[in-house]
């Protein structure tokens, strides 16, 4: 699929914000800056920015998901590596894309493909950081789901190896890590019964090994997941890894 | 109108033992899968891009390769039929049956069969036609449809099972051991073999090269078919060639692998043709129906990449929203991921009716993950989603997209909605008239809008 290889990495990049960090997640945005700026990355945020498109993309209405994704390539246009919060994000960019522009290619939609980066990705492709200096006060116990529109790619495995590198943390493994967590987008509003089934089968494996906290490179996943927690009566506290990371930089 | 989709509707109403079946059979299949699969190869990954390549360039020559096959199989002594539809191949297989005069026959495992609904339509024609998978042979007796490609039966447990058995004059008494339910079927069946005019089987892979069929089973029932039998007749998609023997070395090493976490199957069959002089048993006549019903379409589709399955099942093991619904929710003769790319294409008259199929994915894509021959099923559920929205299929639950984009295209209304979608932490939104946001909101909370909050603060800094 997509190897690092082939992107530009550097230190100036622009931050695709991802709309859920817009409307809810707004720590998860300020840590991915805060964390870049302490690597020595200058951040820039394109005010124009939206959404991805992935809603529209997903129900199969490509037409206006390409209008979308248009502006999206346009507002993030140039040469600088673009970092994403969100495997899923990400994925829409450079894989997406590319499927619902295939028969006519855009040339701004093919440079934004190989100029995205998921965040974590980056930090350990594309800055070279490979263990995480840093560590936290006390002992902690880590929970990772591996969000699905990240396979194919490098960033759970990224994600892994710097969370474990970080000192204190211990991060455990979880059974049926390749199952869904049942969020989906629209999928969770059209397949309500399916979706919630899945959500609380992840949960269980989540929370089995009775995590201090449970991350991901997904908010999308985390919203869902402990909405329905919280519905339970099993809230987690819940964070991008990304403030992970943040959470380690004085 | 948004609303709740077929499948979804179909997965409420599912019992909890059914449900259960489903859940443990398809979770141990991936397991086993997972395991064997990384006991044996250092890159299974890359041994399924291999077989993804091999069938990918096989599609791309089909017309040669078939003709090929033909040849191959003719000098084989193989009467080899091409039926372009469904009904062509019954007929075909009919005409043959009634040639030889045969009354009674046997059947081995067959997707293409179930497809084509051959059972009913060889009992209404006076044959009388017995399923000798021990699976498929349970669906029989209960007048079931099969729900899983490799397990047919993995919405039921053994104790509907015995009940069956029971119920059908089989067993004299009710016993659910699976032993002594496999050993009571045996006995039924075996006296069936025998009296049998014609075997009927899929067939696996039909190697271009030599003309040699290839059929995997594990219970030997084909063998036991074939061997008393005068008469065999294997009806085979069009997509079920590969180029070389050779080939083959991938193909049964990743079938088994992938399907039942086996090595190998139990049986692997390699049939050369009718029973030659020198054989004491075997069927005299052989005949090939090679079927299109569909296939052609596909491949002049731009989903053609489904042709590359080889009917193993993984996808439908892995897939959670199969394990929620099981196989019957996707009402054709294919569930699961594989089922929802494949069924509203194949029966293509049909696309409208089952266009709802491709949504029944969370596009997750632990599919593609297991998929033996790397098909991006995701993609391709995608394009068909696009393909029900351009033709304008009526769906009971799409959600309408145009605003979205619309807003989404305007950044500063963008910026102003963030903003005010604030409002909505003081609204009691959960009480709006909105049904599928009331199922949302019924079963999870939706956080705090922090909407706008993080360009605030960003500015602030840029500004400082």
């Amino acid at each position: 699929m997509v190897t690092s290889h082939s992107r530009p990495t550097g230190k100036k990049v622009l931050l695709m914000g991802t709309c859920l960090c817009d409307a809810f997640y707004d720590e998860a945005a300020k840590a991915t800056v805060e964390v870049l700026e302490h690597l020595g990355v200058k951040v820039v945020f394109p005010e124009d920015q939206t959404c991805c498109g992935q809603p529209a993309f997903n129900s199969g209405d490509w037409k206006a998901s390409r209008k979308v994704a248009r502006h999206c390539a346009k507002v993030f246009a140039g040469d600088l590596p673009v970092i994403v919060p969100s495997g899923s994000c990400a994925a829409m960019n450079f894989h997406g894309n590319l499927l619902q522009f295939e028969e006519e290619p855009d040339p701004l939609v093919t440079s934004l493909a190989n100029r995205t980066w998921e965040v974590m990705d980056f930090i350990y492709h594309g800055l070279g950081v490979k263990t995480w200096p840093g560590s936290f006060p006390e002992p902690l116990k880590i929970v990772f789901h591996r969000s699905c529109h990240s396979r194919g790619t490098q960033s759970a495995e990224s994600t892994l190896a710097l969370l474990e590198s970080i000192g204190n943390a211990s991060v455990m493994s979880i059974g049926q890590a390749e199952q869904c967590c049942g969020f989906g987008g629209t999928f969770s509003v059209t397949f309500p019964h399916i979706s919630g089934r899945m959500g609380s089968l992840k949960l269980d494996h989540l929370l089995e090994m009775q995590p201090d906290v449970l991350v991901s490179g997904d908010m999308s996943c985390l919203m869902h997941l402990t909405g329905l927690a919280r519905m339970q009566g099993r809230p987690i506290s819940h964070m991008h890894a990304i403030q992970l990371l943040r959470k380690t930089i004085p | 109108m948004i609303g709740i989709q077929p499948i979804d509707q179909y997965a409420r109403l599912i019992d909890d033992e059914k449900q259960a079946s489903v859940i443990d059979g398809s979770s141990k299949g991936t397991e086993k899968r997972y395991h064997v699969l990384h006991e044996d190869y250092a890159d299974p990954d890359a041994i399924r891009r291999l077989a993804g390549a091999i069938k990918d360039h096989t599609l791309h020559h089909l017309g040669d390769y078939l003709a090929q096959a033909e040849q191959a199989m003719m000098a084989r002594g193989i009467h080899v039929h091409f039926a372009a539809t469904d009904e062509e191949a019954r007929q075909v297989i009919l005409s043959i049956l009634r040639s030889h005069e045969v009354k009674q026959l046997t059947k081995s495992k067959s997707m293409a069969a179930e497809e084509i609904h051959l059972n009913p339509f060889l009992i209404d024609n006076g044959v009388e036609c017995l399923e000798s998978d021990l699976g498929e042979f349970i669906i029989q007796l209960d007048g079931d449809e099969p729900s899983h490609i490799v397990k047919p039966i993995i919405h039921k447990n053994r104790r509907e099972i015995a009940n069956t058995l029971l119920r059908e004059g089989i067993a004299e008494d009710y016993n659910d051991d699976p032993e002594t339910i496999t050993r009571r079927a045996r006995v039924h069946l075996r006296e069936k073999y025998m009296q049998a005019g014609a075997c009927i089987t899929g067939a696996n892979f039909i190697c271009a090269d030599t003309g040699r069929l290839t059929l995997v089973t594990n219970e030997g029932n084909s063998r036991f078919g074939m061997a008393p039998t005068p008469v065999h007749i294997a009806l085979v998609g069009i997509e079920k060639i590969i180029p070389q023997e050779k080939d083959l070395a991938v193909f049964l090493n990743l079938l088994g692998r992938s399907a039942t976490g086996q090595q190998l199957t139990v049986y692997t069959e390699f049939i050369n043709g009718p029973r030659a002089a020198s054989q004491p048993d075997g069927p005299e006549h052989m005949h090939v129906v090679l079927m299109d019903n569909g296939r052609t379409d596909v491949l002049a589709s731009n989903c053609r990449e489904i042709l590359r399955c080889i009917r193993c099942g993984a996808c439908q093991n892995v897939c959670p929203v199969y394990r929620q619904a099981s196989g019957h929710a996707y009402r054709s003769t294919y569930g699961g991921p594989v089922g929802a790319v494949l069924s509203p294409l194949l029966f293509g008259d049909k696309f409208s009716e089952l266009a709802d199929l491709p949504k029944a994915s969370s596009l997750c894509g632990a599919c593609n993950e297991v998929c033996p021959v790397d098909i991006p099923i995701p993609d391709l559920l995608l394009r068909l989603r696009n393909k029900a929205k351009q033709e304008s299929v009526h769906s009971p639950a799409n959600i309408p997209m145009a605003p979205f984009a619309h807003l989404a295209t305007s950044p500063s209304f963008w910026r102003t909605a963030m903003t005010m979608s604030k409002a909505m932490n003081h609204l009691p939104i959960q009480v709006a008239p909105i049904k599928p946001l009331q199922d949302w909101l019924g079963q999870r909370t939706l956080p705090d809008s922090r909407g706008g909050e993080f360009r605030r603060w960003f500015k602030a800094r840029s500004s400082s």
